[in-house]
């Protein structure tokens, strides 16, 4: 005879302990989803630097805003996040660290890696 | 002959422009702590060798086709409505390729012929 067992059913991602290397692969979407956006943010920037004097000193302003440099924050963790978690997913594809505790081991790399080197863009930025 | 981004070669294209950028993304970091204040000027005519043009035009090629197949697949994953996802990657390539005709007007605009 079957019971009716009252089994969890966790679909709230949020009650879902994820593992770190998930936590580390949908960051990396999400913060490619962010360089995507910020595409025309760099090409504009780059032709705003080759028009004039006077815009290539406002190029070089570009983050000194308030709102400007939270943006501007939000995509330098993107690329920081997307690069070094990219260079873990390139060495996976030459066997290295592919298996379950060398891939746990350098996510939560990653996760210091990213932590120490956004901690240096913050300080070039607010100091 | 169509191109198609899909399979192994979307997966090669993904890994090849990666590297790439990667490459381009530390070679301007370590040029831009070790150079002194640059004029406009002088970032034109930078910009405007043809060395440095070509490899700039590579970084956006590499970025705008690593942009194409990273979009591609998390459409894929998220969008399982077929015809929304197919007007979604319509929109996005519009984008993309606007993106590179900007980008190589820019460019144009900087390389002394």
């Amino acid at each position: 005879m079957l019971t009716k067992t009252k089994r969890p059913k966790y679909l709230n991602l949020f009650k879902i302990r994820q593992p770190v290397m998930a936590v580390v692969s949908i960051l990396h979407r999400v913060s490619g989803v962010f360089l995507f956006l910020a595409i025309p943010v760099l090409i504009y920037w780059l032709a705003l630097s080759v028009r004039s004097p006077e815009d290539f000193v406002a190029a070089g302003a570009f983050f000194t805003s308030p709102w400007a440099k939270l943006i501007g924050l939000i995509l330098a963790w993107a690329l920081v996040h997307h690069f070094f978690t990219g260079i873990r997913y390139l060495l996976m594809d030459i066997s290295l660290g592919e298996h379950l505790p060398a891939a746990r081991m350098s996510a939560w790399l990653v996760f210091g890696v990213v932590g120490v080197v956004m901690l240096g863009v913050m300080g070039v930025m607010f100091l | 002959m169509t191109f198609r981004a899909s399979g192994m070669r979307a997966w090669l294209l993904q890994r090849l422009s990666s590297v790439y950028m990667a490459a381009f993304i530390v070679v301007v970091l370590v040029w831009y702590v070790a150079a002194d204040a640059i004029s406009f000027t002088a970032w034109r005519a930078l910009l405007g060798q043809p060395v440095i043009a070509v490899a700039v035009v590579l970084f956006f090629c590499s970025l705008l086709i690593h942009a194409w197949i990273g979009m591609r697949d998390v459409l894929i994953d998220y969008v399982p409505i077929m015809g929304l996802r197919l007007v979604i990657l319509l929109g996005i390539a519009v984008f993309l390729l606007a993106m590179g005709i900007w980008v190589v007007f820019v460019l144009i605009s900087v390389v002394q012929i």
